[in-house]
């Protein structure tokens, strides 16, 4: 139990006494804000970078399938290279400023750069900044609140961050509405995309606080102890719990590809759906992140696994109709508010605090590799049987992660092993 | 030991001196970075002086009669100032300053009299295909989903084909997909998409998920056209029956097609090596007998290319950022290509009687 004695700051507010901004904490909103502004940054480009490859670079279907493939996979190894550089030098702060810095530095490259290829390099510059300061980053939104609080102060930023992502295809919209469509209208977009960056970075810089005082002049880490960490069984099971969340999601484009094609509806509204469900999953990730606090962890991870399952039952069914758009979407949202950051939460006292970075990119590299897997695999599944069984097969595969989470990660898994 | 996180808050009136410069120093920077942004984005807005908006000036009229001093034709600017304008240039020299319209197109073709445009719907997230009259007069519009890649109209003006680019950014798992659809503009009968009709792969019916379609490109009789679609990695010829809203596999490894003014040969795009990631050679497919013939341009064409006339065809090359020439060759394979329009793309031709 030393996490939750050790990390607490004393007098700090209980959960409940204070309404849930306060309770999780400055620091954790700070790292909201930071995510928020390099989401709106990042989703402004990727919302218009097909336009900007085709209208202005001239780039046929082809060769932007090809430049779309690259990045896959790039940044796995960065991630863990991120997370113990992090641990062994004490500084998750400076790392995931590099990680966000390299992000900010990609759009500017977009000015740059012309040629199919050095878009290449500039797109898995900015996906190898993420994969750099994502584990940083939960790192330190973990070391900032007391270890009860960790689901809401997850759930918290994880709606910041989705804020971001949802804002951020508007404000490319905005910028294009004043400054038209021409090249010096995305060199425009991009370099405001860049300032945007800037500001996530600065306020990181400025105002986020890494928690270096826990622990005077503890040896770093040797990367023998990192593989140690491996060892452990309770890292064993998260580990577990993570591959078979990523195995068990097939991936938002083909959720709404089937929905696309069960629901026949204009492809116009192919966009919207990605929007329905980051809005479902923003105004709920802070509410179930305070229920997983409050009922465990593991309970809200099973609860996202029926959400999903009802997501696949529902696309591999045949009833028509919005309702069952909404439903799926509302389902889905809930999924990702059930999981994402709740995993996070589950996962973080489970490592100990010299080593927690690396045990939060073991785990996100994990479900990050596991769902490309099922990505192909659900992929091939629907060529050969068509998406209703593909459907059907997907519910079958949250079946078997459920029945591989439920044993694998019992409630008060935290206090098992950090005690 | 453990700092209090919570009175840290930087708005918290019992901040120290070093937070509150902390907190003057950051607002400065956002406001500098809010400005900088502020200015590019107004810096980037089309200056209402430059554009010459003539609407009219430019005809899709063929020409009563025959010229002399060779084709005329349309394009789209691709010069700063006039960027994605249509253009009429000048046949004796395609290089003298152009009468520029104020219709504005992402992709356009026209043919006898019938233009086809696709543009941007106001609302930045969606295109429309739009058909214009001789005098650039919109006749007709429909919206289309996805980014336009190829426009083609019949050589009648009756019929009008595009290509859009359905591209999933973070939502298809990172493929592309093409969807091709064709309208009469005579009966307003509508083909939404190809994927849909039955389709035989070397004479035996052939049934795929993964059908793209892209480059119709009709024939003289305004029933057949020429098609490129890909499945398993290939991309074929395709060549489709209006009347019977069926297609067959004619040739693989052609991409982007664009039939002659004969009707006997095919222009095309083909993938080096078979991979797009190594460019495009453009080349000529003699129908009757298959022989292929390529052409003497050796930079990388990802273009559908329009016959001039009979022997030439031309094609648009990207130049740097925002920019595109549109060059001639040969469609036997001789000589070397020539600069035709300079900063241009879309090319059409009004009066040849090219096909396709």
């Amino acid at each position: 139990m030393y996490l939750s004695t050790i990390d607490r700051p004393r007098g700090a507010p209980r959960p409940g006494r204070r309404g849930a901004l306060t309770a999780v904490g400055a620091n954790v909103l700070v790292l909201g804000a930071v995510s928020l502004l390099t989401d709106v940054s990042s989703e402004m480009v990727t919302a218009v970078l097909p336009l900007y490859l085709v209208l202005t670079l001239h780039l046929g279907p082809a060769a932007y399938g090809v430049l779309d493939g690259l990045y896959t996979g790039a940044t796995a190894l960065l991630r863990l290279v991120g997370g113990y550089t992090a641990d062994r030098f004490r500084t998750r702060k400076a790392v995931a400023a590099v990680g966000y810095g390299m992000s900010a530095l990609a759009k500017l490259g977009l000015l740059a750069a012309g040629a199919p290829t050095a878009i290449g390099a500039v797109i898995v510059a900015d996906r190898a900044g993420k994969g750099l300061r994502t584990a940083p980053r939960d790192a330190l939104i973990a070391l900032s609140v007391p270890e009860p609080l960790l689901g809401r102060a997850f759930g918290t930023h994880r709606a910041m961050d989705s804020a971001g992502a949802f804002a951020g295809p508007l404000v490319a919209l905005g910028v294009l509405a004043v400054a038209g469509t021409t090249a010096a209208a995305f060199d425009a977009l991009f370099f405001t995309s860049f300032c945007i960056a800037c500001a996530a970075l600065l306020t990181l810089a400025v105002f986020a606080r890494d928690h270096r005082d826990e622990r005077p002049a503890a040896p770093a880490p040797a990367p023998r102890a990192a593989l140690g960490l491996l060892r452990g069984s309770g890292t064993r099971r998260l580990l577990c719990a993570a591959t078979a969340l990523g195995l068990s999601t097939v991936g938002d484009g083909f959720v709404y590809l089937v929905l696309l094609r069960r629901q026949g509806f204009s492809t116009g509204w192919f966009p919207w759906l990605a929007v329905g469900t980051s809005l479902v999953y923003l105004l709920l990730a802070t509410p179930f992140g305070a229920l997983a606090d409050r009922y465990g962890r593991a309970v809200l991870l099973r609860w996202g696994y029926l959400a999903l399952a009802g997501v696949y039952l529902l696309l591999a069914s045949p009833f028509p109709g919005t309702p069952v758009t909404l439903a799926c979407l509302c389902l889905y949202g809930a999924f990702y508010a059930c999981t994402d950051g709740v995993l996070m939460a589950l996962a973080a006292p489970a490592f100990p605090p010299a080593l927690r970075t690396t045990g939060l990119a073991c785990v996100q590299t994990a479900q990050a590799l596991a769902y490309f897997a099922s990505s192909v695999g659900f992929g091939l599944a629907w060529a050969a049987w068509g998406p209703a069984t593909a459907s059907g097969a997907a519910v079958v595969a949250v079946a078997g992660a459920l029945a591989v989470t439920v044993p694998a990660l019992k409630d008060r898994t935290v206090e098992e092993t950090s005690a | 030991m453990t700092q209090q996180l919570t009175d840290r808050s930087p708005a918290a009136p019992a901040a120290p001196p070093s937070a509150r410069r902390r907190v003057v120093a950051a607002s400065l920077g956002f406001t500098a970075l809010a400005v900088l942004a502020a200015l590019a984005v107004v810096g980037a807005r089309p200056d209402p002086s430059k554009a010459v908006a003539e609407r009219g000036a430019v005809s899709l009229r063929p020409a009563a009669a025959p010229l002399q001093t060779g084709p005329r034709l349309v394009a789209l600017s691709t010069a700063s100032g006039s960027q994605g304008r249509l253009v009429a240039v000048s046949p004796e020299a395609p290089g003298a300053p152009r009468a520029v319209s104020g219709l504005s197109c992402a992709r356009f073709d026209a043919a006898a009299g019938t233009g086809l445009c696709l543009r941007l719907d106001g609302n930045l997230t969606t295109y429309q295909m739009t058909v214009v009259d001789s005098a650039l007069h919109i006749k007709d519009a429909i919206p289309l989903v996805g980014v336009p890649n190829r426009a083609r109209v019949s050589p009648s003006g009756r019929l009008v084909a595009w290509t859009v680019f359905v591209t999933g950014d973070s939502y298809n798992g990172g493929r592309f997909s093409t969807r091709a659809g064709i309208l009469d503009t005579r009966t307003d009968n509508l083909v939404p998409t190809l994927e849909d009709w039955p389709v035989t792969v070397a004479g035996r019916p052939y049934h795929a998920k993964d059908l793209n379609f892209w480059g119709v490109t009709f024939a003289r009789d305004d029933r057949r056209f020429y098609a490129t679609m890909s499945t398993a990695g290939h991309r074929y010829l395709v060549e489709g029956d209006l009347a019977e809203r069926r297609l067959r596999t004619v040739r693989d490894g052609v991409e982007c097609p664009s039939l002659s003014p004969d009707g006997t040969r095919i222009a095309f795009k083909a993938a080096r090596g078979g991979d797009p990631r190594h460019g495009w050679g453009l080349a000529v497919l003699d129908l009757a007998s298959g022989r292929v013939t390529p052409l003497a341009e050796e930079h990388s064409v990802d273009d559908q290319a329009v016959w001039l006339d009979s022997r030439t065809v031309a094609y648009a090359l990207p130049r740097g950022r925002g920019h595109a020439d549109v060059w001639r060759t040969a469609a036997d394979g001789t000589g070397r290509p020539r600069l035709l329009v300079r900063d241009a793309e879309s090319p059409a031709v009004l009066d040849t009687d090219r096909q396709g």
